[in-house]
């Protein structure tokens, strides 16, 4: 049990890292962006869009604890 | 043009790990004996060689649009990792990655360590090169492999990648010490901005979107990127002094 913990753990830490909301937030973009494609909207603009706002609130939360 | 960017950034991906692997092999070859050390990152070598041998061709097998769906996510949210690191490096954040002082760290600590002999090998030595080389090199082969079945052409990631080997290893044998002139914070930064692109591209057209001019929109993707990049490292720099 402890290695399949350690072994999920790794790899959580490898792709998610330590603001978990950034990944969580790419995940939701894309979900809106699949559901727009299917509703006849071609939104290749949200990704680029929804990157620059995760990365703004990702570095403020970052630099609010570091002030 | 998506060829180059696909070496290209399969080489700096590259690069950095092996720099910081280098280190690693260094710290455990110079304080346990270098058979150890050699001999861990032979075998971690031997063990990433099977994952991408193994997993490249597994992925052929799954449909391109999942596939960039699937590779795209997990690239931005890599790709986001490495940016956010690099903008607070950049801005005065966080400390900047420095070769020399982790090169001291682990020697420091491999030359306490209890010395204990499994299959005639100095274990902590071994142990040290193989976790170190297999934990940079995961994300060498994640890099690789993801960046070539997305683009249908392994052969050119893993190109990037030799490259970036050969070079790191002979300037490394040259050397016999920690590549600490490498400009690893910028090629950081580099890598995070590429690995961000190419995750915003694959992922919105594995979504179902379709990017005006195809390929021809990767670049101004970049360009987009570059520009938030430099923008918010500006912004922190800016507002970091103002609070000084």
């Amino acid at each position: 049990m402890k290695r399949i913990v350690a072994f999920g753990s790794f790899w959580w830490d490898f792709v998610v890292g330590d603001d978990w909301r950034a990944a969580a937030g790419v995940v939701v973009a894309l979900g809106i962006t699949a559901l727009l494609v299917w509703a006849g909207v071609d939104a290749w603009w949200l990704m680029p869009a929804a990157t620059a706002a995760i990365l703004a609130i990702s570095l403020a939360r970052a630099t609010a604890t570091r002030q | 043009m998506t060829s180059f960017f696909l070496v290209a950034s399969a080489f700096l991906a590259s690069a950095v790990e092996f720099v910081e692997a280098l280190t690693i092999v260094l710290a455990a070859g110079l304080t346990r004996g270098w058979r150890s050390s050699l001999t861990g990152l032979g075998a971690a070598t031997v063990t990433l060689a099977a994952i991408v041998a193994a997993l490249g061709p597994a992925l052929k097998l799954v449909p391109l649009s999942a596939l960039r769906l699937v590779v795209g996510a997990l690239l931005l949210a890599f790709g986001l990792q490495w940016l956010r690191k690099a903008i607070l490096r950049a801005s005065g954040y966080k400390a900047l990655h420095d070769e020399d002082e982790i090169f001291a760290r682990e020697a420091a600590e491999a030359r306490t360590a209890a010395s204990e002999t499994r299959a005639g090998l100095d274990w902590y030595g071994f142990t040290l090169a193989f976790k170190g080389v297999l934990l940079e090199g995961l994300e060498v082969a994640f890099i690789v492999i993801t960046f070539g079945s997305t683009q249908g052409n392994l052969g050119l990631a893993a190109l990037g990648a030799g490259i970036a080997l050969v070079l790191v290893a002979t300037v490394g044998v040259l050397v016999r010490a920690p590549l600490a002139r490498v400009p690893e914070n910028t090629m950081k930064f580099a890598v995070g901005v590429m690995l961000t692109t190419f995750g915003i591209f694959w992922s919105a057209e594995g979504a179902g979107a379709h990017w005006p001019g195809n390929d021809a929109a990767l670049p101004v993707v970049l360009a987009f990127v570059l520009l938030l990049s430099f923008g918010a490292v500006t912004l922190l720099r800016r507002r970091r002094l103002v609070f000084a």
